[in-house]
């Protein structure tokens, strides 16, 4: 019964929210390499992006609230979302015809383009900051829970209870048939096709006749809908905040970059690498303990490595240990 | 018209707005536009010294920044003796416990062969040394904290003259440029952004948790200054008859005092800083990082280590960002963890440094004056402008209020949208590099 105990606590505390983590970040990390296999960039203003399609879709929400349209037990955002997208889709499009065209074509160094994206994040977030202001917004409702813990105990007749909340469920689910849809456009379409001979050699890709263009089109579309969805999730998990939306940019870097930056499966690997990392490093495993050793063991502390506001290091340190052994990432990424 | 009489105009303008503001808002604030313009000039230089003269791209300059105020806080404060006799020396050998692990670790790395065993041994090392780690510092910082902690329940300082801070935020800084250097130069450009950007909120974390180092969120104020008081100068015969020969009053005299020798200081620093960084620039050193700057794979034929050669510069730019953010905090006279924003900070110097023109040191230093003028200044001019652009709206409308409470974000706006046109239009700055 303990040893149950210990899985239930273990499971609720750590391994559901690491899960829902690790789907976000993976979202928002695959955004990145997409840009950073296509274009050849790092996006600094990949946060900033999340941030504004999650303004466009808290926006869409209260419109359609105001309208008393809902989905019942779902979130309303989930209606809002594919307007939000296309809001995104627009603003990326825009912001790569009137910025970062012209260094396409000149052919700039990659980090002028890196410079240029903090320009393009300036704008964004003080644009989000303008229309929505710099506060928390919560825009989850619908049902909070898929079980609630005392549903769970009165159903096990366990002493720990386990919750999942609807908006972990969704995370997860989302984040599945996205990933599914994203490689299989990747693998099997023809435009998925071209964009991955584009990222592997642009001069060859040319001479067969793929249209660039065409493929940095949908190489925004695809971004702002990754991000769109990436920060939607996120902002009904915990709750809205721009500034927030700016310091994910670290996580998301340190998933990419593990995972092997240019990889759309090592962004997948490493955004749950770095989330359970995350989340088990900075959990106070005393309760768990508790249950699986015997009394005379029991901890008397918290047995926490690191507290919660110590969680950025543990993305910064794995970045900085896979930097020294393995630049190119666990996943071969793009050249050093 | 001559390079030369274009920069001097330049620079005349810049004092002509620092003047002009003097005149139509107050001396106070136009003083106090000039000390931050020359804080942040030096900060400038620093990011030059790296951008400019190596092409490296630190984005954690706010991360040096803030070590530049925490030496302030190490070296001027008076140390705290019940809390160094209640755990000071327990949360010290913590730390060297710390330090110890992670060389043995590294010297197990190096001495041994790749192997299972090795493998093994380092993780036992590593997880056995944090165990003992955490028993040993985390029972000397409960210590530490739990002494007076509404007013001290930290380790305190040195108990010196705060003007030896700004060379130890310095030397700070460097130390922890020393350690990002090492592992991020020599690979792609963008992995040292990230790296810097990862650990300038680290430092920050540290800053705002670790009770025992400066007090974290509860802030240390009060700090000493290099110049006397204003309360004292008023009391001072002397100083009130001179005040009065001038036409002033003793208390508003007392004050531009004061900002005056501040501003006298830090010119002092940032002379000093740009003769330096002058001399390097064309000192055959400097000479030599730009070759690798232009091209790194000639310069590397050339016989440069160039991974070498960028830690060098990188850990020089960063000192400067540590001395500018010491002399900041001074300014200031108190340390506040949580007023350390990454865009006001750090992206904010990318902008002085861009726009003044990169590579060139005084290009750098008018970056510094004129962005920050307009940082200043943007603010009451957004805030006007919505005024302007709200006033057919109905007093008390919902939009007009929205519009003008958010005439604060406008600073993020104009800023970025400075960087894009100048990066567009003029990528080379104000004052190019010859």
């Amino acid at each position: 019964m303990d040893f149950l105990n210990a899985i239930v606590a273990l499971s609720n505390f750590v391994l559901i929210p690491a899960m829902a983590y690790g789907s976000q970040l993976a979202l928002g990390a695959l955004g990145v390499t997409l840009i950073y296999g296509i274009l050849r960039f790092s996006n600094f203003a990949h946060g900033d992006t999340m941030a504004f399609g999650t303004m466009a879709t808290i926006l869409f929400t209260w419109w359609f609230q105001s309208m008393g349209l809902h989905l019942g037990p779902l979130p309303t955002a989930l209606i809002a979302l594919p307007f939000g997208i296309m809001v995104t889709m627009v603003l990326v499009l825009f912001t790569d015809r009137v910025v970062y065209r012209f260094y396409r074509v000149q052919k700039a160094k990659p980090v002028i383009l890196v410079i240029v994206s903090i320009g393009v994040m300036f704008i964004m977030n003080g644009f989000v900051r303008f229309i929505i202001g710099p506060g928390d917004q919560r825009f989850a409702d619908g049902e909070r829970f898929i079980i609630s813990a005392r549903n769970f105990k009165e159903l096990t007749g366990l002493r720990e209870g386990l919750a999942i909340k609807t908006t972990q469920g969704i995370t997860v689910v989302t984040a599945v048939i996205v990933v599914i849809a994203l490689f299989w456009f990747l693998n099997r379409s023809r435009t998925g096709k071209s964009m991955r001979a584009y990222s592997d050699n642009e001069d060859l890709a040319l001479l067969s006749g793929i249209n660039p263009d065409r493929v940095v089109m949908v190489t925004w579309l695809l971004v702002a809908a990754l991000a769109t969805i990436a920060g939607v999730l996120y902002g009904l998990d915990k709750s809205f905040k721009p500034f927030t939306y700016f310091q994910l940019l670290l996580p998301i870097f340190a998933s990419a970059i593990v995972g092997g930056l240019g990889n759309p499966l090592g962004a997948i690997a490493g955004g749950f690498i770095i989330a359970f990392s995350e989340v088990f490093i900075t959990y106070a495993w005393k309760k768990v303990l508790g249950y699986i050793l015997p009394e005379s063991l029991e901890p008397s502390s918290l047995v926490q490595f690191l507290s919660t506001d110590y969680k950025f290091a543990v993305s910064f340190v794995i970045l900085l240990i896979v930097l020294l052994f393995r630049p190119t990432g666990l996943f071969r990424g793009k050249s050093v | 018209m001559s390079p030369a009489m274009k920069n001097t105009s330049l620079f005349a303008l810049v004092a002509l707005m620092i003047v002009i503001t003097g005149f139509a808002q107050s001396w106070n604030t136009a003083i106090l536009i000039l000390n931050m313009g020359l804080i942040s000039a030096i900060m400038a230089l620093g990011v030059n010294l790296q951008w400019g003269f190596a092409g490296l791209f630190n984005v954690g300059v706010m991360g040096f920044v803030a070590l530049g105020g925490l030496a302030t806080v190490l070296v001027s404060m008076p140390p705290t003796p019940e809390a160094w006799s209640a755990g000071g020396l327990q949360v010290i050998a913590g730390l060297l416990c710390g330090v110890a692990v992670i060389v043995i670790t590294a010297m197990v790395l190096k001495r041994m062969k790749k192997s299972h065993l090795r493998t093994l041994l380092v993780l036992t090392i590593l997880i056995v040394g944090f165990l003992v780690y955490r028993a040993v510092f985390d029972g000397g910082v409960a210590a530490v904290e739990a002494v007076d902690p509404a007013s001290t329940g930290y380790l305190g300082g040195l108990g010196l003259p705060i003007l030896f801070a700004w060379p130890m935020g310095g030397v700070l800084a460097a130390g922890a440029a020393w350690i990002i250097g090492k592992t991020a130069l020599g690979l792609r450009s963008d992995y040292l952004a990230i790296a810097t950007l990862g650990i300038a909120e680290i430092i920050l974390a540290v800053m705002k948790n670790e009770d025992w180092l400066a007090r974290g969120v509860k802030n240390v104020s009060g700090l000493p200054r290099p110049v006397p008081y204003e309360i004292d100068l008023q009391k001072d015969a002397g100083f009130v008859e001179q005040a009065a020969s001038l036409g002033l009053d003793p208390v508003t005299a007392s004050g531009l005092y004061i900002k005056l020798s501040y501003s006298l200081l830090f010119a002092g620093v940032l002379i000093l800083i740009l003769v330096m960084a002058q001399l390097a620039l064309n000192s055959p050193w400097g000479r030599m990082m730009r070759a690798i700057r232009d091209n790194e794979v000639a310069a590397e034929a050339m016989g440069k280590d160039v991974t070498r050669r960028h830690l060098q510069v990188f850990i020089l730019g960063s000192a400067v960002c540590g001395i500018a953010g010491a002399m900041m905090t001074t300014l200031d006279g108190q340390l506040i963890p949580t007023s350390y924003q990454p865009l006001r900070f750090t992206f904010l110097v990318w902008v002085m440094v861009i726009v003044g023109g990169s590579g060139n040191n005084f290009g750098a230093v008018l970056g510094g004056f004129l962005i920050w003028f307009f940082w200043v200044q943007v603010e009451p001019i957004g805030l006007w402008l919505m005024q302007v652009i709200t006033s057919p709206l109905a007093e008390g409308s919902a939009l007009k209020e929205h519009l003008i409470e958010s005439a604060a974000h406008m600073r993020l706006l104009t800023m970025g949208l400075l960087l894009l046109l100048v990066l567009r239009f003029s990528p080379r700055g104000l004052i190019p590099e010859r």
